[in-house]
């Protein structure tokens, strides 16, 4: 990996030679992928890091290609990384809002998908309020759909992208045990993180208060914790979620005051994991709400930046992933 | 209009749940009424001009009265309209149905009624009933005008889908309804635990990241009008009783003695939750579809009879406020035309008797509502359907006489084929071929 960093042609060497053929036409579900695949991703988006890391980091995996972020619902920090992520594949990137478009006249999404797929988007990237939205369009499109989350359902990349920062950071994923505290309800990062932490081997716990609970999440093959400091005791990992204010129909938790006293990320709570432990968010982070500033910007324990970074490699991995199978298929 | 040609139906196996007959006969209808029964023997020499038709051995059983079917008649008439409501019943053995009162305007008053009685005397492939508004504007706040909406022929009064949350409201209700003798239907809903859900709570809902409603919210409301019942002494039918835990309580409240009853839709005898999986919003229903134990939890109900009736719950909806995405999609199904057959599929799997199943789609509604109609007896008006109970058939979305095609049995294989239907003594369907 050194020696590839300062070489670009190595970088890309290694890319093509690690590029595979998406498992599916789209990418709706951290759950479509199985062990093995998952790691082929991984790896694929390891060598797009070393990539990324150059001055130089462009490539023409994607050259003639149409990549579409369709993003009904407000999201700067993905939709840039998936626009960066096209660009740097070689891709025509268009953003179309949707908000200020068609549908806000009151098109459906069935007709904005037939609408946009007349234009011929080879990937389309969508986010939409409503769980099952993404799959809904995918059956419509002749290209690729790629969830950028739906609802509280799934966002699959956000998982890959954890995945990717865990296991670079711990050289593997299988055996260790994750954390993923807050409104898991709401959820849809805790639901695609569930599902790929425990394909790759990993033990998941969820700690939040019961009212931010799933029903039933035990049944999900995890523990679940409603006592931080518990829930915390040994885990390897602190994945903490962003506290949904805005989907909050009132009423989840007294107040951000007490939701920061018991279930907040501070250093006392992080003293109960493990030695070395890492601390993760999707973000964008409510500071004081679900995290300390004091923890969030240790770099010592912190991989919400890495998050960032690995964001864009795992999403040029999976937009070459889902080209390359595009290709193979003659569309 | 001249009288139809007296038919006389042989070689049938008869049902009929009011004498409790099930076996080998034949039927003659004259005039519109049932003329003479058979019950293994055979009918004398028949008078001249008498249509014979040979059964076959195929199920001759009274047509079947639904007391649960929306249209989109008047404000909505490109969902359905009671023409083609009543085409689709003709197809699929019902002669009776009841529609809801939830249309634009609403049922609310007598001239509706009215309107609405006289659209249908025009149509003649089915009996068209109709239910008042139990509040005015269906907004759960003012009686609506329950006993003049009698007089123009209303057979019972309900809000239909919308809950009455404010038990005042509902406490007066009963007790004036009382006064006319009227049912009136509830759906049992705790609106503040319902808010917002689009399916069933558990952790099937949960994985899919769905907005969900605890089972819950039924049993509630349910406890709370069983109570107000008691108190009152009016009549409850249940709307669609859907969860175990909400049966518990219909089983004390029966047990006590009230005047209570209840229905459940053949969707929630035949699907259960995970038939919206992969956001099937063709199997967005409401109340939603639940988890497999309150689905044979109510099957085991119908068969002791805690309840009491069955309903297609038909409500359509065009497939452009069924593909969208699932918590925005609208909730209902179409069913006249699929009540039947599914509902044989649990004869066919020896859940329940062949004649139970009958008499809560024919006998059961026809007496709660005091209709002459539901029975095969010398006098009893001639309504009848006559079904091969063997005929596999593949449910066709796309084939629906509804105006509306959203049916969740869509691609399912049922078992048992409407060979006529019998309106009056008038065939107003028949299979082809």
């Amino acid at each position: 990996m050194t020696a590839s960093a300062h070489d670009p042609s190595a970088a890309i060497e290694t890319i093509r030679k690690r590029l595979f053929s998406f498992p599916k036409r789209h990418f709706l579900s951290a759950g479509d992928l199985n062990a093995p695949q998952a790691a082929d991703l991984l790896d694929l988006a390891d060598a797009f890091v070393a990539l990324n890391r150059q001055t130089s980091k462009s490539l023409d995996l994607l050259k003639g290609r149409t990549l579409m972020n369709l993003f009904f619902e407000n999201s700067t920090r993905t939709q840039s990384s998936f626009e960066l992520a096209g660009k740097r594949l070689g891709a025509d990137v268009v953003n179309m809002n949707p908000k200020t478009s068609s549908v806000a006249k009151g098109e459906t999404l069935i007709d904005t998908a037939v609408t946009l797929n007349a234009m011929r988007p080879d990937l389309l990237i969508v986010r939409h309020a409503s769980s099952g939205a993404a799959s809904l369009l995918s059956q419509k499109v002749s290209g690729s759909v790629v969830n950028a989350g739906d609802g509280q359902h799934e966002h699959p990349t956000q998982a890959l992208l954890d995945a990717l920062s865990i296991r670079r950071a711990f050289g593997r994923v299988s055996g260790l045990t994750v954390a993923i505290c807050g409104d898991v309800l709401h959820s849809r990062v805790a639901r695609s993180n569930v599902a790929l932490l425990q394909i790759l081997g990993a033990s998941v716990r969820l700690v939040g208060p019961p009212t931010l609970m799933p029903a039933q999440a035990e049944r999900w093959g995890v523990t679940v914790h409603h006592d931080m400091k518990s829930g915390l005791a040994g885990v390897d990992v602190v994945m903490m979620l962003r506290l949904q204010l805005e989907r909050m129909q009132g009423g989840f938790v007294p107040s951000t005051r007490e939701y920061f006293r018991f279930y907040g990320l501070d250093r006392e709570k992080l003293a109960r994991a493990a030695p070395g432990a890492k601390v993760m968010h999707p973000g964008p982070m409510n500071r004081g709400v679900e995290i300390d500033s004091d923890v969030a910007d240790d770099p010592a324990v912190s991989l919400i930046q890495d998050q960032v970074e690995m964001g864009v490699a795992a999403r040029m991995a999976v937009l070459a992933a889902l080209a390359h199978r595009l290709e193979e298929e003659g569309r | 209009m001249t009288a139809p040609q007296p038919l006389a139906f042989v070689n049938a196996r008869v049902v009929d749940p009011e004498s409790g007959y099930d076996g080998p006969g034949g039927v003659i209808v004259s005039e519109g009424v049932i003329a003479d029964v058979a019950k293994g023997r055979e009918f004398g020499k028949l008078t001249k001009g008498v249509r014979v038709i040979d059964c076959g051995g195929a199920m001759l059983a009274p047509g079947l009265i639904d007391l649960r079917v929306k249209t989109g008649e008047p404000g909505a008439e490109t969902k359905e309209t009671l023409a083609s409501a009543a085409r689709a019943a003709a197809a699929g053995g019902v002669t009776s149905f009841v529609v809801q009162p939830d249309t634009d305007p609403a049922v609310d008053d007598p001239s509706t009624v009215d309107f609405l009685l006289r659209r249908a005397r025009d149509i003649d492939s089915a009996r068209i009933l109709c239910a008042g508004a139990a509040t005015k504007g269906l907004r759960g706040e003012e009686m609506a005008e329950i006993g003049l909406m009698r007089e123009a022929g209303c057979v019972y009064v309900t809000d239909a889908d919308r809950p009455i949350a404010d038990s005042k409201v509902m406490q007066r209700l009963l007790t004036y309804a009382k006064g006319f003798d009227t049912i009136l239907a509830h759906r049992p809903l705790d609106p503040w635990l319902a808010k917002g859900g689009a399916a069933t709570g558990g952790e099937f809902a949960a994985r899919m990241g769905l907005p969900s409603i605890s089972p819950m919210a039924e049993r509630i409301m349910l406890e709370r009008d069983v109570a107000l019942l008691e108190a009152t002494g009016g009549r409850l039918l249940v709307d669609q009783v859907t969860s175990a835990q909400a049966l518990e309580t219909l089983g004390r409240a029966k047990a006590r003695g009230l005047r209570i009853h209840a229905s459940v839709s053949i969707n929630h005898l035949c699907f259960n939750e995970l038939d919206i999986g992969d956001y099937r919003t063709f199997a967005k229903l409401t109340p939603p579809l639940r988890g497999e134990d309150d689905r044979q939890a109510l099957i085991e109900a119908l068969a002791d009879g805690l309840i009491d009736i069955v309903v297609s719950a038909h409500a359509p909806a065009p497939a452009e406020d069924k593909r969208l995405p699932f918590d925005q999609a609208a909730p209902g199904a179409v069913g006249l035309e699929t009540l039947l057959p599914a509902l044989l599929g649990l004869y066919h799997d020896e859940r329940l008797p062949l004649i139970d199943l009958i008499k809560a789609v024919t006998l059961s509604p026809a007496s709660l509502l005091g209709l002459q109609t539901g029975r095969i007896a010398p006098g009893a008006p001639a309504d009848l359907v006559l079904c091969d109970l063997d005929a596999p058939i593949i449910v066709d979305a796309a084939k629906l006489l509804s105006k509306s095609k959203n049916s969740p049995f869509d691609g399912r294989r049922l078992q048992g084929q409407v060979l006529m239907t019998v309106v009056d003594g008038r065939v107003v369907h028949r299979a082809e071929g």
